[in-house]
């Protein structure tokens, strides 16, 4: 009897994954059928190749991480690798040469079409190219490749130059702006350029120093944006990208300071007299307000001001604490908070005016860290459920229906996800390493990289 | 052995010769008599004695430490003039500074072939009244003062805090009376500082709710200290959400560490 319950309790809760699970396809987590592409390594002539490892990784790095494609593994590709469109030679027609049992088929050894959209690579793109030194510069060509076009000559879907500074920076250069056009093939829209911020912590447990730094969606140039030598801690976006705004204990209480990030200069919020916290700060979607959390009326209430700090108005009360306010995105009408009026910390929408507040979250353990998804459905959101208080792990929420998705598995804590520009890519901290270090990943959990490694590094925030 | 009697007879006649001493002293001996003049030159008329015109001190009193001017104007024929108390011979017209320590009388002679003659002057020395005393040193202070921030780390405890909770338990209602009364001293003694209130939280929640509960456990504490006199005015709130913990393991034990409120000097 026991047992019974036992397996029906189970194929339950496997149904009800399976469920929560499909309400997902398609934004979150694709439809399942992505093209096959391979990305055979790219070779240099003379000094260019002793950058080509930078590039074909980043190359591979960049598409992989898109998810739009199926990778070919490498490992399946036929021996001779086409370094130009015009290395491909028209395969002989089907039939002219009679194929006896046993032999097999005959091949172009990588040069026909053919040897790569059949098995065992079975692609339906692969990228060619090569690079090689003129005028001191690093000049990259590539292709994308469509397999199923037979005419070699009519299948580049892609033919493009790439000039760049000869060392690893324009090497990965190249490679981002190759991927970027690939993807912009596919209807997507690269993440190069933008960029993430996030809170860069050094010192000591009783002197800790924290700055809001920035760096690019593959973790490189990481580069300081405050140097307070304080504690500066959650960073925000503008919509357009062109400021942060963040927290910061530079001056005594915590305080709310907007910059515009390049140049880098303290654009002056202004933080009203006689609230001990001024924080957490987050954009209308205009760009032209602030929601924040103070205690101004209490601790610790939303309130709303525009840009520069003026026009102050409470959203909600400051009886109970209510934190991390986030607009919608695409609406610009309701706000996502986290707040401990019912126990423990979890998630709540509410009108912008503060009304018809709901719980999202269903109660159990703690749930925070709200960040809009760009299309304004989903949130993603850091959660205890399953384990023990403060192991959080990151979930996906289709708001309307209320069901979520699981997306880290208990590796270390998993907490403050901020979604892409892209709506595909979620940054996160996670401390599996041992120390809170960033990782960004998939919506759907999958290639999860790992971006920083020295310090500390969290609350990242993913910008234009 | 002498006998008792003897010592004090012994004492006695001490004492007397001790005295006489001392009353020789004081009583200027007179001046030797002049010598004889010599022979009168023959068929001279007799020469006049010297006089004495004038044998002041000015000012006659002084403050011990102060000097006072001799002056003095002797006519008519004078071999030699001089003045005691260690002045010496002198010219017959002159000034001298003197500072005497007690009161002086200065005896000037002339002396001349027609005869001697005397004039004296006196020195009141006036001593002056004893300076003021310096003032009293401070009384010591009972207990070592130390500085504002010596102070405030070493007589107020931390009061603690249940997970996500701000209510004053029963614990951190003792530490914080306690805190109460040390605060009150401290903010006497120290009549322009103010004291931070600081809350903090453990590791578990997001950041950004920690730093409203650490600002509501401040608060809670701050209500409770004002509540028994401690002044509102010189007391400030400061939430550290989760940003400065004591110890960064994921324990029940160090959660609780965490979960506090903690006080430190303001500006």
């Amino acid at each position: 009897m026991k047992r019974l319950v036992w397996i029906t309790g189970a194929a339950a809760a496997t149904l009800a994954v399976l469920m929560a699970q499909s309400d997902f396809h398609g934004v979150i987590l694709g439809n399942g059928s992505l093209p096959a592409l391979a990305v055979p390594d790219f070779r240099g002539d003379g000094q260019a190749q002793s950058f080509m490892e930078v590039f074909n990784k980043t190359l591979w790095t960049d598409l992989a991480g898109s998810g739009l494609f199926k990778m070919v593994a490498k490992g399946s590709y036929p021996l001779a690798i086409p370094q130009q469109l015009t290395d491909f030679k028209m395969a002989p027609p089907a039939g002219s040469t009679p194929v006896r049992r046993g032999q097999a088929p005959p091949t172009g050894g990588g040069l026909w079409m053919s040897d790569w959209s059949s098995p065992p690579a079975q692609a339906n793109y692969v990228t060619v190219g090569y690079s090689a030194v003129q005028n001191s510069l690093f000049v990259l060509r590539g292709w994308l490749v469509d397999l199923s076009i037979p005419d070699p000559a009519n299948a580049g879907a892609l033919a493009k130059t790439y000039i760049e500074s000869l060392d690893e920076a324009g090497a990965r250069k190249a490679a981002h702006e190759f991927a970027s056009d690939i993807l912009e093939r596919f209807g997507a829209k690269s993440l190069f350029g933008t960029h993430i911020y996030f809170v860069h912590r050094t010192g000591s447990l009783k002197a800790p120093v924290a700055e809001i730094w920035s760096m690019d969606p593959d973790g490189k140039n990481q580069k300081p944006i405050t140097r307070y030598n304080a504690v500066s801690d959650f960073p925000a976006a503008s919509p357009d990208g062109s400021k942060v705004a963040f927290t910061s204990w530079v001056r005594g209480n915590p305080g709310i300071f907007v910059f515009s990030v390049d140049p880098v200069r303290d654009l002056r919020f202004y933080n009203q007299r006689g609230a001990a916290v001024t924080a957490s700060p987050s954009f209308t979607p205009d760009g032209k307000q602030i929601v924040f959390e103070s205690s101004v009326s209490g601790c610790c209430g939303i309130f709303i001001a525009n840009v520069d700090g003026s026009g102050v108005h409470p959203i909600t009360t400051g009886r109970v604490i209510d934190a991390e306010p986030k607009v919608n995105p695409k609406t610009g009408s309701e706000i996502a908070f986290s707040s401990g009026r019912s126990g423990p910390e979890q998630i709540y929408r509410m009108n912008i005016d503060g009304t018809d507040v709901e719980r999202l979250t269903d109660g159990t353990g703690e749930a925070s860290n709200p960040s809009w998804h760009p299309d304004g459905q989903f949130l993603a959101y850091a959660w205890t459920r399953g384990y023990m208080a403060g192991a959080f792990n990151i979930f996906v929420m289709n708001v309307a229906r209320r069901d979520y998705l699981q997306l880290t598995h208990s590796e270390g804590k998993n907490e403050n996800p901020s979604w892409a520009p892209d709506g595909k890519h979620i940054v996160f901290m996670s401390d599996r390493t041992g120390r809170p270090q960033i990782w960004s990943m998939l919506a759907d959990g999958s290639q999860q990289q790992q971006l920083t490694s020295e310090g500390s590094n969290l609350h990242p925030v993913w910008s234009k | 052995m002498f006998s008792k009697r003897k010592i004090t007879v012994i004492c006695l006649a001490v004492s007397i010769a001790l005295f006489a001493e001392g009353c020789k002293k004081k009583v200027p001996v007179p001046p030797p008599p002049p010598p004889p003049a010599p022979a009168p030159a023959p068929a001279v008329a007799p020469p006049s004695a010297p006089v004495v015109g004038q044998f002041t001190a000015e000012p006659s009193t002084i403050q011990r430490g102060q000097s006072a001017t001799l002056r003095w104007e002797v006519s008519g024929e004078a071999a030699s003039v001089s003045i005691n108390n260690g002045i010496g011979t002198v010219r017959s017209t002159g000034s001298q500074q003197v500072s005497p320590t007690s009161s002086t009388t200065y005896t000037l002679t002339a002396t001349g072939p027609g005869g001697s003659i005397t004039s004296s002057a006196t020195v009141s020395v006036v001593v002056p009244p004893p300076p003021a005393p310096p003032p009293p040193p401070p009384p010591p202070a009972i207990a070592p003062k130390g500085t504002l921030p010596d102070r405030v780390t070493s007589d107020i405890q931390d009061a603690f805090y249940d997970y996500d909770k701000s209510d004053i338990r029963g614990d951190a209602r003792d530490a914080l009376t306690r805190d109460a009364a040390a605060l009150k001293a401290i903010l006497a003694d120290f009549p322009n500082a103010s004291i931070v209130v600081e809350g903090h939280c453990d590791e578990r929640g997001s950041a950004e709710y920690n730093l409203g509960l650490g600002e509501a456990r401040a608060r809670a504490a701050m209500e409770f200290l004002v509540s028994l006199g401690v002044p509102a005015e010189r007391l400030q709130t400061k939430s550290w959400g989760k940003e400065r913990p004591q110890c960064t393991e994921s324990t029940e034990e160090c959660w609780q560490k965490n979960r506090r409120a903690h006080f430190s000097s303001g500006q």
